[in-house]
């Protein structure tokens, strides 16, 4: 046998075709239309946030007594509410707080109850066991109770609605990802890592999150709608976002409580808008899941 | 090379099945039941047995994986079992593994590159970033891969290429002991050689000590100074090499023997085979006395009364048989 082992020859299979990216967005649309649709409805509320300041007619704020609950037309395409203010305008900028709050909360809640799950599952006995605990008394409240509960805690306002949608995401992506993470934790190449001396915090992070990211996605665009969702029912009670913020919800509680019968329109196009947003981002979300089963992604 | 790096004294592991509520262990399965053997400097030994006989069990007690039940792992002049996790790391450094699997042992999230360099950051060992990635090139040249492997990611390469991988791996933290644990048995024939020859190099070269857990006895038999012979969580039978293949004490590593084909198909057709009496009895409930009793070919009254000790027969020839 020589000194120097021979070298094994290249493989042909390394060379993957870059620039995949295209095909994978044509085939997820050919493949789930509906799907497709979410993801559209997704993107036209990310354009329309974004660009909010071309898009606005009007001053989302800026009321307007001479123009107090104007029908649609004319001037304010979608009528004003009982300070004059345009709907349309309003329902436009709501949609940036819709998303803020969405992604915050979901990001949030995905970020803490996915390292919650893998540690939960890394550590196992009883760490596992008191954790699993503690999540399972979270499951005792309803989604909105606990939000309700946090939100009287800390008080309303964009910030702390985020942490209040947040909260009861926590124990739902910590279980979910916990079941996933159970396999992995059995992996050799986690037993490589704790052969090697790395540290609790570098094996959690490093080693086992990166391989569960799957259900994680998966779990973070199911929250989205329904954060907007939860933020909407929020504000509607007055929980929410304050006054003035433009905010769908907020403007569903303006007008369903004194002005249904008079000016409809206010509360029937942020109504739609919510509907939408949701009704988007949960086709979206279930495409996504069928697209990457976490079952068949984590093993 | 007299000197022991590893010594493993009376090793047990219990795995307890808990039902119920209050998490009561209901059955004890009895993965390892008192193993005793040591490994000298530069040796490799071979531990062999059928599947769930506990040799892949004492591996990772060895590795402190697993927390032993009993018994004592001395490596390198310490004792390793009680060891806390700060004082585990040192240890680990000089003690590493390499998998069965090379599908599932390499992270499929991250480039070998970052395989390689990652315990030599965390261990401190080549603090420098270029000279890190210098250093990951020449493990990649220590086990037969190109430098431009470095960037690939594990689902890129072949499943030898892989193999090579986790041994660089193993060598990054420059280890004394390697447990190779089953290193071979999921690659192709072509492939287990030239798998076989490069740990021989490695070891040759480096002055690696392995324990090397393996079922197929050819390869075992190739790479070992010595053998030991594990059955449903005892040593039965552990001599050097040369002496365990011609002169089998245990009727057990007779009947292990006698099951290798011989490549040959006159010889095949015209040799002996000692085929055992059924199952491998569950470690959930072992049989009394020896545990090999109720399949024994040679079994008297005594067998299953008495536990056989591992007594030496010969010099350097452990048996555990009351008929040896």
């Amino acid at each position: 046998m020589s000194a120097t082992p021979q070298t094994v020859e290249e493989s042909g299979s390394a060379a993957e075709p870059r620039g995949g990216w295209m095909d994978a967005v044509g085939s997820f649309v050919r493949q789930r239309p509906l799907g497709a649709i979410g993801a559209a409805i997704i993107l036209l509320m990310m354009v329309v946030a974004a660009s909010a300041d071309l898009l606005a007619p009007y001053d989302p704020l800026a009321t307007d007594y001479g123009a107090m609950l104007r029908s649609p037309g004319g001037h304010h395409w979608l009528g004003t509410d009982a300070f004059g203010r345009d709907v349309l305008s309003r329902m436009i900028y709501g949609s940036r707080t819709a998303l803020m709050v969405g992604l915050g909360a979901s990001f949030l809640g995905a970020t803490f109850g996915s390292i919650i799950g893998v540690a939960s599952a890394y550590f196992g006995g009883r760490v596992d066991l008191f954790v699993q605990r503690v999540m399972d008394v979270f499951f005792a409240f309803p989604v909105i109770i606990l939000a309700l509960a946090v939100v009287s805690i800390l008080g309303t306002g964009v910030g702390n609605v985020i942490l209040a949608i947040a909260t009861p995401m926590v124990p739902r992506c910590a279980r979910v990802v916990r079941s996933s993470a159970l396999s992995v934790r059995e992996m050799p190449y986690v037993d490589a890592a704790r052969a090697a001396g790395f540290g609790h915090r570098r094996i959690i992070l490093r080693h086992m999150l990166p391989n569960v990211m799957a259900p994680i996605l998966i779990m973070a665009t199911a929250f989205l709608g329904e954060a907007i969702l939860l933020e909407a029912s929020l504000s509607f009670l007055g929980l929410g976002v304050n006054e003035p913020t433009a905010a769908w919800g907020l403007m569903l509680r303006g007008a369903a409580v004194e002005f249904a019968e008079s000016a409809p329109w206010m509360a029937f196009f942020p109504g739609l808008a919510i509907s939408l947003a949701v009704f988007g981002f949960n086709l979206f979300g279930d495409s996504l899941r069928d697209a990457l089963d976490p079952r068949l992604r984590t093993q | 090379m007299t000197e022991a790096l590893l010594e493993v004294t009376d090793l047990v592991k219990h795995f307890s099945v808990s039902s119920g509520l209050r998490g009561r262990a209901a059955s004890v399965v009895r993965a390892i039941d008192g193993v005793s053997f040591s490994i000298r400097r530069g040796e490799t030994l071979g531990l062999v047995g059928e599947s769930g006989c506990g040799k892949t069990t004492t591996g990772r007690c060895v590795l402190q994986l697993e927390r032993a039940t009993s018994g004592r792992i001395r490596f390198d002049g310490s004792d390793i079992t009680d060891m806390n996790q700060s004082e585990l790391r040192q240890v680990r450094r000089s003690m590493q593994v390499i998998f069965q699997d090379p599908y599932s042992s390499l992270n499929p999230r991250m480039s070998i590159c970052d395989i390689l360099a990652e315990p030599i950051k965390v261990h401190g060992l080549v603090p420098d970033k270029a000279k890190r990635e210098e250093r990951v090139r020449e493990l990649l040249a220590q086990v037969g891969l190109l430098p431009q492997h470095a960037r690939r990611f594990p689902h890129q390469l072949s499943g030898g290429q892989r193999q090579r991988v986790g041994i660089a791996r193993a060598l990054a933290m420059e280890p004394k002991l390697i447990v190779c644990d089953e290193p071979v048995s999921a690659l192709d024939v072509s492939i287990q050689a030239q798998i076989i020859n490069l740990l021989e190099n490695l070891q040759a070269r480096l002055g690696l000590t392995y324990l090397f857990i393996a079922h197929d006895l050819s390869v075992v038999r190739h790479i070992s100074d010595r053998v030991a012979v594990m059955y449903l969580g005892h040593i039965v039978e552990l001599a050097d090499r040369q002496a365990l293949y011609e002169e089998p004490l245990h009727p057990y590593t007779h009947a292990l023997l006698s099951a290798v084909p011989i490549p040959d198909p006159k010889l095949e057709a015209s040799r002996e085979r000692m085929v055992l009496r059924g199952e491998v009895p569950s470690p959930l409930n072992p049989p009394s006395g020896c545990v090999f009793h109720p399949r024994c070919p040679i079994a008297v009254d005594r067998c299953s009364a008495e536990i056989p000790p591992l007594r030496e027969i010969r010099s350097g020839h452990w048996a555990a048989c009351h008929l040896a």
